[in-house]
């Protein structure tokens, strides 16, 4: 059932001013998600002053910097700084996106920064994405054929049948889109959401595969599939411009072109 | 500390309103005054199959400003469930999706909905 708003232990509090140390002229706030599981206390929001003239351009570059130079404390999660991991993705500026692509300069006024949305935080930016992974390593995201490979080659597909997997190959599993839904937000326990559907899709719709049908029982689920109302937060979010809403009503076609 | 202690990343709270949900959130609004509005409508019929007085009573709260007022957010949730609704019918064909496309049939949903609640409130008071 939804809960709108936030339990008592998650109310965000307000926390502590670290002003710029040199007096640039290029000032910007960056407001961050603060919770530390070890001091006791309700989250907070800490404002950082940066001078852009001495950050980075991306988000991710004013992270490290605040990590480095004022607060030590300051934790999140980044690795490849292009886009590529998936590890930095937070809640910048009211959407979810990754921080080593997300310009400073699109943010107009204060940056506002929050851990991907409806999660359990870990410690400040760092939210629990085992439930996430649970519910990916549920799909078997894996080539499945009773067909034995050829013995000295790969298994092939024609260029048709590759043109299938673009679009979906390039999800980087950062669950931006999963944690911009409101149907996964209020049923995160049973539905699998968006990021998880366009992997299964991804398998769904591989030529190589032939457990198609075991995958379509696997998802034929009120909950499972069926939570998706296409309401297209998470393609309007992908960083990485993919369309998960689509291959999620790909899957529907699917479940009702099976039943003949 | 435990898991259990852990918070919840806030979510409505901060998450910027999209076009996209705002939609979604709107046709389901609709579809929920739809449904009242049906209760009005069988009110309606049973005081018609009831007698004159009884409708007389119908036709004064229902044709009071308050009523008219109901009636014509009742119009606009029709049109607009039933345009969103199309949009939906596409969607499960699996067309429409590019962001660009669903942006412009979501938006000419609540514009389209607003013109024909016009139109048809013209015609009511026109014919009456």
């Amino acid at each position: 059932m939804a809960e709108f708003s936030l339990p008592a232990n998650s109310k965000i509090g307000k926390g502590k001013s670290w002003p710029a140390k040199t007096g640039g002229k290029n000032i910007k706030k960056f407001n961050i998600y603060r919770w530390n599981p070890d001091d006791g206390k309700t989250p907070q929001v800490d404002t950082y002053e940066i001078d852009l003239d001495e950050c980075g351009p991306m988000v991710l570059d004013a992270l490290i910097k605040i990590k480095n130079e004022t607060d030590q404390t300051l934790t999140f999660r980044r690795s490849c700084r292009e886009g590529i991991c998936g590890s930095c993705a937070m809640n910048i500026d009211g959407t979810n996106t990754l921080a080593c692509t997300k310009f400073i300069d699109d943010v107009k006024e204060e940056v506002n920064i929050y851990p991907l949305p409806h999660m359990s935080v870990v410690k400040d930016l760092v939210p629990d994405l085992n439930n996430a992974y649970a519910q990916l390593a549920s799909v078997e995201p894996w080539l499945k054929s009773k067909t034995p490979p050829p013995p000295d080659k790969e298994r092939k597909q024609t260029p048709e049948d590759r043109r299938k997997l673009d679009g979906l190959y390039e999800c980087i599993l950062c669950f931006s889109c999963a944690t911009s839904c409101p149907s996964y937000w209020w049923n995160s326990d049973r539905y699998l959401g968006p990021a998880v559907l366009l992997q299964a899709y991804r398998w769904l719709i591989d030529s190589r595969d032939e457990a198609t049908g075991e995958r379509l029982d696997n998802l034929e689920d009120p909950f499972r599939l069926y939570r998706c109302h296409t309401i297209m937060n998470c393609s309007k979010t992908c960083p990485k411009g993919l369309n998960p809403a689509k291959a999620i009503a790909e899957i529907k076609k699917m479940m009702v072109a099976r039943q003949g | 500390m435990t898991t259990q202690d852990r918070p919840l990343s806030p979510h409505l709270q901060v998450y910027r309103w999209q076009w996209t949900m705002a939609y979604s959130i709107l046709h389901r609004a609709t579809g929920i005054a739809l449904g009242v509005g049906t209760l009005l409508l069988v009110w309606w019929l049973i005081a018609l199959a009831t007698g004159p007085e009884a409708f007389d009573t119908v036709q004064a709260v229902v044709g009071s400003f308050i009523g008219r007022l109901f009636l014509f957010g009742w119009t606009f949730a029709m049109f607009y469930h039933l345009g969103n609704g199309i949009r939906h019918l596409f969607w499960d064909a699996g067309k429409g999706f590019e962001l660009e496309i669903a942006a412009i049939t979501g938006h000419a949903v609540p514009v389209s909905a607003a013109v024909l609640t016009l139109i048809a409130w013209a015609i009511g008071y026109a014919v009456a």
